[in-house]
């Protein structure tokens, strides 16, 4: 195994988050290789979706430390953790609603390229961006409806669209909370294998319900239950775990009882 | 190639002058010389106009809801009242100054409006136009306090327009400036940084996603149009020779709150409708009852809400039946 492999990139030592009585996040630790692959899966409601909340700040931990490239992010914004590098794709769809495809990519390219305050250029004059866009938009099939506003397009649609976002930003830690969700079948293997095509030191992290995918995507897996890590492994080893068995196969034999 | 011209083309066509603008803006220019003797008016209307077009740019363009934006059109008031009275009667310069103070004001107040929730921000907006309405109050052995700023003298634009009594030089002027503030405002919605604007109103949490700097664009945004509101209320004092209260009253921040309704929000052709059809219903309108105007006022904003803008001015959607369907 490359040196390359063990750096860790993203890190989460000790994160807690307490909404009043309740700890989502308990003491969670969690590192990111350079070049990961990682997923994160878990039962609903075992904290996947705050633990991103919190690696990207949109929550602020109760207690714990996140660093990124060995920098301490902990205090930071959200958009100064993007900046850094790190951006994430929402589990819901969080889109510009009366903005097109074509406006939505072009201002975000322009925002990562450090155009975004520029006031003098109109948006749509700088031929780097345009290109940059129109891959994107040719990559994410969003080139027939580019020119209409983004609420009136199709759910599938919509959803290349959250991630497309995401990749506009040029990512070297990529956070994706449930990315297929909603996506029909026939498309969900292309949407990941053009995640799985990102550069080889970009690293993902993977939220995912869809066990096949999981399992044919991630090269390191952690399991979260009831906002703690309840193990973590290679996709081999967490199949064969008799904790994960239990979490997993448990609610399932308890649902086939039920029904 | 083909299809990056293509996108091209979508972005740059939205930003590119329209004809009928362009005939618009000609005829806002040649008003003062059709319509001699409604000088007057038109210049009331350019004013509202640059007001409502600032407001535009918080409200419509980056979803900060203001209800004390009057409070820059007063102290744009006042800067080039007190200006002109103190220091020079050169309407350009006094123009100037105004801009630059109520700028450097709306710099200071952004800083109160990046936190908190939309209705404290409600309220802070309301709260700063009311304490600079006492201030102006207060500070009478400066700004005349109830009775207003009186015996301001404006020398002649450019040094050679002096303003009439027709009003004739004054819309002239007010209309120039709107002119320029809107070619700068209109050039600042369609670039990326008005991409941004537009991304923190539809969704301010996708917004910070993709590294967008939330809390200092809105503040630049602000100070921005507060600068703008600021030459409106310049426009105002320079014009009248006068400078009351009245600036900072609750209602103007209301009233031009309804311009920016009636003529549409995230458009700046919004504010410059809007000022046209609220200027002239109230003339119009007051000449008949006046009393009773702001009543006919608030039927036709319960209509235009109730009926849509887009259906009240196609009125023959109203009756399908006679007209057709209309397409679907």
């Amino acid at each position: 195994m490359s040196t390359s492999h063990n750096e860790t990139v993203l890190s989460a030592q000790g994160l807690v988050m307490r909404f009043g009585g309740i700890t989502a996040t308990n003491n969670v630790t969690l590192n990111l290789q350079r070049g990961a692959r990682h997923a994160l899966i878990g039962p609903n409601g075992a904290g996947k979706t705050t633990l991103i909340n919190l690696l990207t700040g949109v929550l602020e931990p109760t207690a714990g430390r996140i660093t990124l490239e060995g920098q301490d992010i902990t205090e930071l914004a959200p958009h100064q953790r993007v900046r850094r590098g790190m951006v994430r794709t929402f589990q819901i769809n969080q889109l510009f609603d009366t903005l097109t495809p074509m406006e939505t990519l072009a201002l975000t390219v322009s925002q990562h390229r450090g155009l975004g305050g520029k006031w003098w250029q109109a948006l749509g004059s700088n031929a780097a961006v345009n290109q940059r866009c129109e891959e994107l938009l040719e990559q994410f099939h969003l080139t027939s409806v580019m020119n209409q506003a983004t609420n009136v397009l199709a759910y599938g649609k919509r959803r290349l669209l959250e991630i497309a976002i995401a990749l506009a930003c040029e990512p070297r830690v990529l956070l994706l909370d449930e990315p297929v969700a909603g996506v029909p079948a026939g498309e969900r293997e292309e949407l990941l294998q053009t995640v799985a095509a990102l550069p080889a030191d970009v690293s993902v992290l993977l939220i995912e319900h869809d066990m096949d995918l999981v399992f044919s995507f991630a090269k390191r897996m952690t399991v979260l239950v009831n906002g703690t890590v309840l193990t973590e492994g290679t996709p081999d080893q967490i199949a064969n775990d008799p904790q994960v068995k239990a979490v997993y196969l448990g609610h399932g034999e308890e649902a086939g009882h039920a029904q | 190639m083909k299809n990056a011209l293509t996108s091209m083309n979508a972005l740059i066509t939205t930003r590119r002058w329209k004809p009928w603008e362009l005939a618009l803006w000609v005829l806002a220019l040649a008003s003062p010389l059709l319509l001699a003797r409604h000088a007057l008016i038109i210049n009331e209307i350019a004013i509202v106009a640059l007001f409502a077009v600032s407001l535009d740019l918080i409200l419509g363009f980056t979803g900060i809801v203001s209800l004390g934006h009057a409070a820059f059109f007063g102290m744009g008031a006042y800067t080039a009242a007190l200006f002109a009275k103190l220091v020079m009667p050169d309407p350009l310069v006094g123009m100037a100054v105004a801009i630059v103070v109520s700028t450097v004001l709306g710099a200071v107040c952004s800083m109160t409006i990046i936190r908190g929730s939309d209705l404290t921000r409600l309220m802070v907006t309301l709260g700063v136009g009311l304490i600079l309405m006492e201030l102006a109050n207060k500070l009478d052995w400066l700004t005349g306090g109830a009775d207003g700023l009186q015996g301001v003298v404006m020398g002649p634009v450019l040094g050679r327009f002096e303003f009439d009594l027709s009003g004739r030089t004054a819309a002239w002027y007010s209309i120039s400036v709107l002119l320029v503030l809107f070619v700068l405002a209109r050039r600042l919605v369609n670039s990326p940084f008005g991409a941004t604007l537009k991304a923190i109103r539809d969704n301010r949490l996708r917004a910070m996603a993709i590294g967008i700097p939330v809390t200092q664009r809105l503040s630049v945004i602000y100070t921005v149009a507060a600068g703008m509101a600021g030459a409106a209320g310049a426009l105002l004092a320079q014009t009248t020779g006068f400078a009351s209260l009245d600036v900072f009253e609750f209602h103007r921040s209301a009233d031009v709150m309804l311009v920016l309704v009636v003529g549409g929000t995230g458009w700046l052709y919004g504010g410059v409708a809007g000022a046209i059809v609220f200027k002239l219903m109230q003339d119009l309108i007051s000449a008949i009852t006046p009393q009773y105007w702001t009543f006919w006022i608030g039927l036709f904003l319960v209509v235009l809400v109730l009926v849509g803008r887009e259906r009240l001015i196609r009125p023959w959607t109203w009756f399908p039946r006679f007209f057709g369907r209309p397409k679907a």
